[in-house]
């Protein structure tokens, strides 16, 4: 009998020692934030500040022009037009990806390369994430025209 | 059995002795907690949260600027100012070398004591900041848009530039003086007994540029051979006046210690500048040789360029009358400062057992009654009686710096009895004060020295940590203390160390500075000579022994990564442009047997290390700042070949 209140005494006292827990407890390992699904428009034309489709009207070369000066500056660091170099070759891109894709690729290449499927996929494959290169929309859109100009023509304005 | 027994009893004792105490104390994780974690909360910001104020701690003999968050005490960044720094190559590359020199040589080091801001109606504009060099007397100015140090001015005629850098209202002077007096002229060999006669003491009025910031020396007042210690600016009323502390006026040259501490008082000086602005345009000054050194970072190349100045505007106070005087206060003052009014002139009389309160108002009263004791070198002396207005009685041993709340307190670092008061600049009676850990400093509120103080937080600059942390052996970094002044009583918060040895410190809002803050150098505007902005540019110049290499770099490579041609006997330059245009993308470059530092290159700058290869043989290079997952791979070789080899200069990237 003794040693049966011996026991629930010792019960008793555990259970109030216990009871002074350090706060709550953690939930075991936490999930990262999910980020929301993409939209069929971010599919397609890319995730970022471009979120409609855009109408940039023909070739203009006057900005393919501008567009080659920009290329040259801040990307031919890492990209070739026939070839693969560090990043992939840029010759035939226009006719691969939509416009909208090219420049959110260009605005946006951090959240391009961790959440779009094509971004994903070109990781794999470089191993390197583009670096943001503070082009702006207007230079984008000239650097567009100039990789249209050279898919179309065959010719590299830089020359 | 019975030791069975005898285990139950002690196990029910222990136990039941830990219940009694639990009910008497409660849960053991928070006996005696709740005010350490009020005070924790008080300097708690949370994981991606900011600090509301931006403080610049001094480095003392470091030579350094160190950036700290307040209230969390979090450090930012420490900027060389004074030093060589072979983490960022400040100092060691071709841009910043020159920003070192002096009339005496490179100095890649100094004694960096007092920053203070530039000021618009007598409030931190957040533009720059100012710092001085106390050994080699230097005036430094900081960038408060890309935290780099962009310009230094030598004081000439100067030994010790101690009571510096303090600003006018609106930024028209940084003041300097002599701490230690020597012979004006700079190069005059004299016997040192011979200090009455030769010596002199010298003010320094250094303006500045209100568009682009550019120091220059606008003229200096030569001084009776005292010791000119601690400065400030005046405020509101007293905006056109500066004052500095003087000590030694006993005009001793050796034992100081005894010598310099014999009189019961020695003088506040107080300058109006704006007369003797006046005075040197009207051309009352002298020109004299003097030689020092201007250094300027250009905006436009990046590049530090020195320029030597040979004369120095010179104005005599016998030559320029209601200009200067001086204020008997005791006794061998350290710290002069100025209430947010502009009234009130607090000096620090270290061996005094008063805390000494002149009267502005009381002081232009008495040069008005030409209450003057007597007339030194031109300079009226005061009656003490006629500037004093108040003296703090029970200050403590060794009173030294006096920082104020904008409600009516004013806060005074003790240093022998290492304390701070606190006291009312109505009655002039002590009204709280609180123990520093150990021997304070200079002590300093948020906005403390302006017309409108935060009356938020202290930061007390401390001398020894002694056990303040896990110890470090015989020499262990300077702490600070952070305290809330907010309410009644001085609370502390929080102690830390810090880097170098804080003497004074200065802190600003966060939102002051932070919008200004530069994310990139833009790459369109980086007019470095030897930039090279696309990689088809990059290439390596031969021009007898000098080889110029112009490398771009970028995640994850360098343009060119192999170079074949170098030789033994050498001198190569290696100017790296990092064309990334992306926040905080900083590459670095070290190269083998470099006798130098690395350079840091951030996103659109040219930087240049020069090196002069000694042996045959591979060299390899490599980017020393992790940069991207394929930071490991952005490396690159040099082939150094003897000195009469003919091998052709080549470099190449790829197959290219």
């Amino acid at each position: 009998m003794q040693q049966v209140t011996r026991i629930l005494l010792l019960l008793i006292l555990a259970l109030v020692y216990t009871g002074c827990g350090n706060g709550e407890e953690r939930e075991s390992a936490p999930a990262r934030d999910e980020a929301p699904e993409l939209t069929q428009f971010e599919l397609e034309h890319g995730i970022g500040p471009v979120t409609e489709r855009l109408d940039i009207g023909d070739i203009n070369v006057e900005r393919a022009r501008r567009g080659a000066e920009v290329f040259d500056l801040r990307c031919t660091a890492c990209h070739r037009m026939g070839r693969r170099f560090v990043g992939p070759p840029l010759g035939e891109i226009t006719e691969a990806r939509s416009h909208e894709f090219i420049i959110n690729f260009i605005l946006n290449p951090e959240e391009m390369t961790n959440r779009h499927p094509v971004g994903q996929a070109l990781l794999q494959e470089y191993m390197t994430i583009m670096p943001y290169q503070n082009v702006s929309k207007e230079q984008a859109i000239e650097i567009v025209d100039f990789l249209r100009y050279y898919a179309e023509t065959g010719e590299d304005l830089r020359d | 059995m019975a030791q069975q027994t005898t285990i139950w009893k002690i196990t029910s004792l222990l136990l039941g002795l830990g219940l009694l105490a639990m009910i008497m104390y409660g849960c053991p994780s928070q006996t005696g907690m709740l005010d350490t974690r009020e005070a924790a909360q008080k300097v708690y910001v949370a994981p991606g949260e900011y600090d509301e104020y931006y403080a610049f701690f001094s480095g003392g003999y470091s030579g350094q600027l160190s950036v700290w968050g307040l209230p969390s005490a979090r450090m930012f960044r420490n900027i060389p100012v004074f030093s060589q720094d072979p983490e960022s190559g400040y100092g060691y590359s071709e841009e910043t070398k020159p920003l070192l020199m002096t009339s005496y040589g490179f100095i890649p080091w100094d004694d960096s004591h007092h920053p203070d801001f530039s000021h618009t109606d007598g409030m931190p504009d957040g533009r720059w900041i100012f710092i001085n060099g106390n050994n080699t007397p230097r005036v430094a100015r900081i960038d408060l848009t890309t935290f780099e140090t962009v310009e230094i001015l030598e004081l000439p005629n100067t030994g010790g530039n101690h009571a510096s850098t303090f600003v006018t209202e609106n930024t028209e002077y940084i003041i300097g003086a002599t701490r230690f007096s020597i012979p004006y002229e700079m190069d005059k060999d004299v016997s040192i007994d011979s200090y009455k006669e030769n010596f002199d003491g010298s003010l320094s009025f250094i303006a500045v540029d209100p568009e682009s910031g550019e120091m220059s020396m606008d003229f200096q007042i030569i001084m009776p051979p005292y010791h000119y210690d601690l400065g400030r600016a005046g405020k509101g009323p007293s905006a056109d006046w500066a004052f500095f502390t003087t000590y030694n006026t006993e005009q001793a040259h050796t034992l100081l210690e005894i010598y310099a501490s014999e009189f019961d008082k020695d003088y506040v000086v107080a300058v109006n500048w704006r007369k003797a602005q006046e005075y040197v345009r009207e051309g009352r000054a002298r020109t004299v040789p003097a030689k020092y050194y201007h250094n300027l970072k250009d905006k436009n190349t990046g590049i530090a360029v020195s320029t030597v100045h040979d004369e120095v505007l010179l104005l005599d106070p016998k030559d320029a009358p209601d200009m200067i005087y001086f204020m008997p206060t005791p006794k061998s003052p350290h710290g002069v400062d100025i209430d947010p009014t502009g009234e009130y002139i607090v000096a620090g009389g270290k061996l005094a057992t008063v805390i000494p309160v002149h009267s502005f108002s009381r002081m232009l009263e008495a040069i008005g009654n030409e209450a003057f004791e007597e007339v030194i070198n031109g300079i009226p002396v005061l009656e003490y009686e006629a500037t004093i207005i108040g003296e703090v009685e029970n200050p403590g041993l060794g009173p030294l710096h006096t920082e104020f709340d904008g409600d009516g307190n004013a806060y005074t670092s003790v240093y022998i009895s290492s304390e701070i008061v606190k006291w009312s600049l109505e009655t002039f009676e002590v009204t709280d004060r609180i123990d520093a850990y150990y021997s304070i400093g200079h002590l300093m509120i948020t906005g403390g020295d302006t017309p409108n103080p935060d009356r938020k937080y202290m930061v007390g600059l401390t001398k020894t940590a002694r056990d303040r942390f896990l110890p470090t052996g015989p020499k262990q970094l300077h702490p600070a203390q952070l305290y809330d002044i907010s309410g009644d009583r001085m609370e502390l918060l929080l102690d830390f160390p810090t880097i170098g040895e804080p003497h004074y410190a200065q802190a600003i809002r966060a939102d002051i500075i932070k919008p200004n803050v530069k994310q990139i150098y833009d790459l369109d505007d980086n007019n470095h000579p030897h930039a090279v902005k696309r990689p088809r540019d990059a290439r390596v110049e031969r021009d007898g022994d000098v080889v110029r290499v112009y490398m771009t770099n970028i995640r994850s490579h360098f343009t060119p990564d192999n170079i074949e041609g170098i030789r033994v006997g050498d001198t190569v330059y290696f100017h790296l442009t990092n064309i990334e245009q992306d926040w905080d993308m900083v590459h670095g470059f070290a190269i083998k047997g470099a006798n130098s530092g690395e350079v840091l290159i951030a996103p659109g700058e040219t930087k240049t290390i020069v090196w002069h290869p000694q042996r045959t043989g591979i060299y390899p290079f490599y980017c020393t700042a992790f940069c991207s997952a394929l930071h490991q791979e952005m490396q690159g070789y040099v082939r150094v070949s003897a000195a009469d080899s003919n091998v052709p200069l080549t470099w190449r990237t790829g197959d290219e």
